[in-house]
Formats: structure tokens, sequence, C-alpha cells
């Protein structure tokens, strides 16, 4: 049966949605919309249309720094990304024993999610500034030959913009993860130590699996902080030494603000949300098929 | 409740907002200059402003780091809501604004004080004379063709005092083994200070005529040559003379260095003169200056400052930005400034006998035209500036990367700018 235009869509729904949609909308849509279009023109400081193709792209695939920032957002994203879930998942276990002071534990694991990058990576990059902080701390002490300034070395510099990302997002994966954990029932657990499985089976074949959705809302959250990372950068490094730590979201406001290029920053951004909407294509394409194989079923 | 709270705090915000420009008078300024030395020259132009009997308040807005300054005018400018005036480098940086009509005409009162005769040397004024009309004020002249040296350090390590950057290098292996930190320089801001070092070296390896030529004709075949691969080897040379500190260091930081006799030489701008003075040092005395890279050869670049005045649609703000515009070029003000900030005034007809010995060196070599070197930002976009900022601070920062490398990306950089 047919349903009714009213029962689809509910007047108080619609209304309580309208602000969203506004801003998906308004701020999205219209704003990624003219990023595209601006990216095929000759702006500079002020947005013009005067079309140039594509000469932006390859102006932009030329430039050394973009082909270093496209570099390490990979690097930096699956370094990242795979050590965040591991320890997130460790400490989710860990905290999951019934330790004592586990209220305390929590805060400090999450303490760093909740601080300002800016703050945070301002004093990562002074402990690792070689004249003020571990390196001096340590010659001071009397070990004189001490030698650890990987800020300051370009081969180095993104290896502790990888741990500082660790420091940061490893204790909200933890929370995500342990809150899955805590939904897993007691009777499995019961079921599972009866059948004499050890703890660590039990952890990978039963329990894992039983928290995909944890595990997705720990992974896209992590993605999404990936793919925009910036004050990490600008606190840490500032791109540099040289170019040597420079990310795209980093590479795209510097073209915008500070070299005023729009048009080449632009088609950097639009390269930016290139993955992303594949990834989403991807997605819709799977949940499309497997909706019509369901329906198929039934 | 919470509706009373959100009410309140709309309220707040809408009051704030028209209890911002209390006065049609107060002039907000947008500038760089935070280091000690700076500020102590840029209160010298608030104390005028403030006293200039027409109930004027200069309201400051100091920002560090000339690309981040920068880059928040722009964005102030784009958003429509532009400061009264703004601080910006001679050159290509504001062509935009002048060209988007961004910025207030300035013709009438430059008439009247007669700004064209006044200026010297005249590539100074026509950073900020386009096509007839003043659209900026400049009040100073920098040059970034300077060296300071610690005396102590050359003392301590038993060699003489430079005469030139060749003699620097063939001294600098002493002053490491005596413990110093022989050549001191910061990477910040994507690597300005790398790159002030470097387009000093261009000018002394290519002289100024070919220099002038690659960049007006974007010539790569110059900027490829075997000239540019040299510099790219010096500099790869003065890099094991340096400490592993320099990575994100300002430029203040990296003088104060040399103030505090750690490190031996800097090449900096004329503005780190600013540093030693308020450090209570006096040039040649206790700390030595060496003009152009080269003292046999003394050259002035025209770089410095200029102020620019946006359009603001009234016309009581207008009348107190051309008295600040005014005011800035004024003979007394121009002294007070420029003593403190280690430059040279834009006008030739002021006294500046108190100056000291170092500045005295240059006020003699800007008499003679042979020794004006055009500023690198006169011929360059802020892009192309930011690209080669990228290239000599990767180079400088990445040992892997070859002389030969360098130079054929800083040959396709000069191809393409604009």
């Amino acid at each position: 049966m047919q349903k009714s235009w009213r029962q689809r869509f509910h007047l108080p729904a619609v209304i309580g949605t309208i602000p969203m949609i506004l801003v998906a909308v308004g701020v999205f849509v219209v704003g990624i919309g003219f990023s595209v279009l601006w990216s095929f023109t000759s702006s500079k400081l002020f947005p013009t249309y005067d079309f140039v193709g594509l000469a932006q792209y390859r102006r932009l695939w030329g430039d050394n720094r973009w082909l270093v920032s496209v570099n390490n957002i990979w690097f930096f994203g699956l370094m990242s990304i795979a050590c965040n879930m591991v320890f997130g998942y460790l400490l989710a276990v860990f905290m999951d024993q019934r330790i004592r002071q586990e209220d305390l534990f929590r805060s400090i694991f999450l303490y760093p999610f909740a601080m300002s990058l800016i703050v945070t990576g301002l004093v990562w990059q002074w402990v690792l500034d070689p004249n003020l902080g571990l390196q001096e701390a340590m010659r001071n002490l009397g070990w004189t030959s001490f030698s650890f300034a990987p800020l300051v070395d370009a081969n180095t510099a993104i290896y502790a913009l990888v741990v500082a990302g660790i420091w940061q997002g490893s204790g909200v994966t933890m929370a995500i993860l342990l809150a899955g954990l805590r939904g897993i029932d007691d009777e499995i657990w019961r079921a599972a130590r009866v059948d004499g499985i050890p703890t660590w089976r039990t952890h990978i074949s039963i329990v894992a699996p039983m928290m995909k959705g944890a595990f997705a809302t720990a992974f896209v959250l992590q993605c999404v902080g990936v793919v925009r990372v910036y004050d990490l950068v600008i606190a840490m490094t500032g791109g540099g030494p040289g170019i040597a730590t420079s990310m795209p979201a980093v590479y795209v406001i510097q073209l915008i603000t500070v070299r005023q290029n729009v048009g080449q920053g632009m088609a950097a951004a639009t390269m930016m949300l290139l993955p992303v909407l594949v990834v989403l294509a991807f997605s819709g394409i799977v949940i499309w098929r497997r909706n019509r194989l369901r329906g198929a079923g039934a | 409740m919470r509706y009373k709270i959100l009410t309140a705090a709309f309220a707040a915000t809408v009051a704030l907002n028209f209890a911002g420009p209390a006065s049609a008078t107060d002039l907000e300024v947008i500038h760089w200059w935070t280091s000690k030395g700076e500020s102590a020259a840029v209160s010298q132009f608030a104390k005028a402003f403030d006293n200039d009997g027409h109930g004027d308040k200069w309201v400051d807005s100091a920002i560090a780091l000339g690309e981040t300054a920068r880059s928040t005018v722009m964005q102030r400018v784009l958003g429509g809501d532009p400061p009264g005036a703004a601080q910006f480098n001679p050159g290509r940086q504001y062509e935009e604004l002048i060209s988007g009509g961004k910025l207030l005409d300035l013709t009438d009162i430059a008439k009247a004080g007669k700004w064209d005769e006044v200026i010297r040397p005249k590539a100074i004024g026509s950073a900020c004379l386009v096509d007839g009309h003043w659209w900026c004020v400049p009040v100073n002249i920098h040059s970034n063709y300077w060296a300071w040296y610690s005396k102590p350090v050359f003392e301590k390590a038993g060699v003489p005092e430079p005469k030139n950057l060749a003699d620097f290098i063939a001294a600098a292996p002493k002053i490491k083994e005596a413990g110093f930190i022989p050549f001191a320089i910061g990477g910040d801001g994507n690597g300005w200070q790398i790159q002030l070092l470097f387009q000093d070296m261009v000018t002394e390896a290519l002289g100024v005529a070919k220099r002038d030529e690659m960049y007006t004709k974007k010539s790569a075949e110059i900027a490829g040559g075997p000239e540019m691969k040299g510099v790219f080897t010096q500099l790869r040379a003065l890099k094991q003379f340096t400490d592993n500190g320099y990575a994100n260091r300002n430029w203040n930081d990296t003088t104060n260095l040399v103030i505090t006799g750690k490190a031996g030489l800097q090449v900096m701008g004329d503005w780190a003169r600013g540093e030693f003075a308020a450090a209570g040092m006096t040039g040649v005395k206790d700390f030595g200056c060496m003009i152009g890279l080269n003292e046999a050869k003394p050259v002035v670049s025209t770089d410095g400052d200029i102020i620019v005045f946006f359009k603001q649609n009234n016309p009581d703000v207008e009348a107190a930005q051309k008295r600040l515009a005014a005011l800035l070029i004024s003979p007394k003000v121009q002294v007070a400034f420029n003593n403190a900030k280690g430059s040279m005034p834009v006008r030739g007809d002021v006294d500046m006998s108190t100056a000291d010995p170092c500045m005295q060196k240059s006020l003699k070599a800007v008499e003679d035209p042979a020794n004006i070197v055009t500023a690198t930002n006169r011929f360059i976009t802020e892009n192309t500036n930011q690209q080669l900022n990228e290239l000599v601070a990767q180079f400088f920062a990445d040992d892997s990367m070859t002389a030969d490398d360098a130079t054929a990306k800083f040959a396709t950089i000069i191809g393409n700018s604009d």
C-alpha cells in the first residue's frame, strides 16, 4: 500500500531537521560547490570566474610540497590509525579487568583528547626541542652525550607527529571500545570459559566480531581526524623542518591565506574531497546491493 | 530558562557589536613588529598618533610572524572588515589590494607633503606610487644584506673578524672547535630566514644585473645555471655550522644567540640592529656588522615596511587615516622610529647624526645609486616567495637533496612564476 505524504514526513520531524538541512545545504553543498568551481579558475587573492580548465591541477601535481603532503598523510594515517586501534583495544581490555580506580585511569587516558591540540602540540614541541626539552634536561643531569631531537630532523619529524597523534587518539578509541566491551553479555564469557576456550582466543574470535559497531565508530572517527589533521602539525612543526611534515590540510590553508593563491588551494581541497567521495560511493553501492538482495529474498 | 540565557547571550553580543567602534577616530593597525626592538619602534608611532591633538587613538594589533599577520589582514579584507591600517613589505604583496580598489588613495596628502621630493632613493617611493597614485606610506628602508657577529666569539676562537662570507666560512671550523655555534639561523615561518640568506647569496653570486634579469625575464636559464648550483653548494656548507635547534626558531631568538655570545654570526636584515640596541649594545664597539655580505662591495636593498590604509566609507575615519599617514612620514617621527628600529628613514632631509656606526655605513652606501639592490619582493608575488621559501627550507633540512636537484627546482619555480 502506498504511504501518504503525511505518513512519510512527520511535520515535527521535518521542522526539527530544517536547521540541519539548511546547514548541510548552505555550508557543505554550496561551500563545496564553490570550492570545486574556483579550482577551475585563475583566482589569486580574490576569487574570480576566469576559467582556466585543469591548469591549477597541473600546477598542484607539479608542486613538490603537495606531493610531500600526500605522502605524509598516507604514512601518518596508516600508522596512527593502526596503532590507535591496537592500543585503544588493549587499553580497553585492561580497563575491563575490574581494576581499582577505574574512573581515575579513564580520565587520564581521555585527557589528551579533551585538551586543545594547539596546547598539547606546543608542549610536545617544547619537550622535543633540543635546547629546551628532554635532551637538554638529560644533559644537565650529567648524561652529556644524550641525543634525542626527532623534530629537528627532516627524516624523523613525521614519527614524532605519529607518536603525538597516538597519544592524543588512543584514549578516545579506548572509551568507545570499552563501551563496546561492556555491552558483551557475561553469559558469552561464561559459555566460552565452560568450553575451555583461552581468554585471548575469546577476545579475537568471539568478542571482537561482536563489537563490529564500536570498531566501525572508532575507525571512522580516526579517519576523519587524519584527513583534517592541521593543528597538531602547526603546533609541533609548522610543517617543517623544511616541508618534511606538511599535510594536505596545512597545504590548503597555506595556499589560500598565505600564498594568496585561492585557485590552486581549491584544487588541493577538491583533491582531498575525492577519496572521501570514492569511499562514500563505494559504501553507498554496497548498502544498495544489500538492500536489493534482501528485498529479492523476502 | 534556557531561552532566557540564550536571549541574554544574544543581547550581549549585539550590545558588544555596537560598543565596538566607540569613537570614530580609533584606528586599528595590524603589524608584525613584535620583538623587543620592534615594539620599542612601533610605540613611537603610537605615541605620536595618540598625541596629535585630534583625539586619535592607535589601536595596536601586533601579530607575530609576517606571513601570519599578512594573511590575517587579507582574511579581514575578504570578510569585509578591514583594519584601519596594516603593514606590508614593499613589493607585490598588496598589488591585488590596489587593483581590487580596497585601499585609500593618499595622493592628496602625498602632494601636500611633497613625498615625491623628500623620499629617497626613488625606488622606495615607487613601491607606493602606482599609476600616478599613492597607495601607501613607506616608513623605513631596511636592507636585507647584513651579517651581525659577536666580537667576543671571534676573539675567543682566535680568528680575525670576517670581511665577507667566504672569510667566515673559512673561520667557521675554528669557531666550532672553540665550542660556539658558528652560524646562527632559524627555520620558523616556512623558512623565510633561510631564504633571506639565500637571496643575499644569489645577488653575490650572480651580480645585481644578472639577478635582476633573472627575476624580470623569469629566466629559467639563469636560474638553472652554474652560479646557482654554487649558491646551493655554499648553503649546504653553511648548514654544517648551525646547531640542531634551528628548526622552529624565530629571528629574534636567533639574534639573541649572537647577542649573548653563544653563536658567531647571523645573516639578517638590519632590523636585527634594533635587538642589539634594545640589549644596550652599540655597533662596532660591542658587536660587528658586515654590510652586504662583503665589506668591499657594500649594498643596500630597498626592502623595508610600508603602511596601507583601507577604505572605510566613513569620512571621519578616513580623515584620521590621512592624519596618521602624514604623521608616519614626518621628520620627527621618522627619526624616533628608525633609530629604535635599526632602519633608515625614507627621507634624506632628517638629521641622523645620532645613528650608530652600523647605520652610518648604510647611510653612506645609500647615497650612491650603484649600491642599491632592488628588493626581491618587488619582482615576485607572495605565491612565488613562499614556493622559494619551501624549496630553500627543504634543501636546508634534507641533506639527501642534491644541489643539482635544488637548482633544477629553482629554475622551474622561476620559469613558472607570474
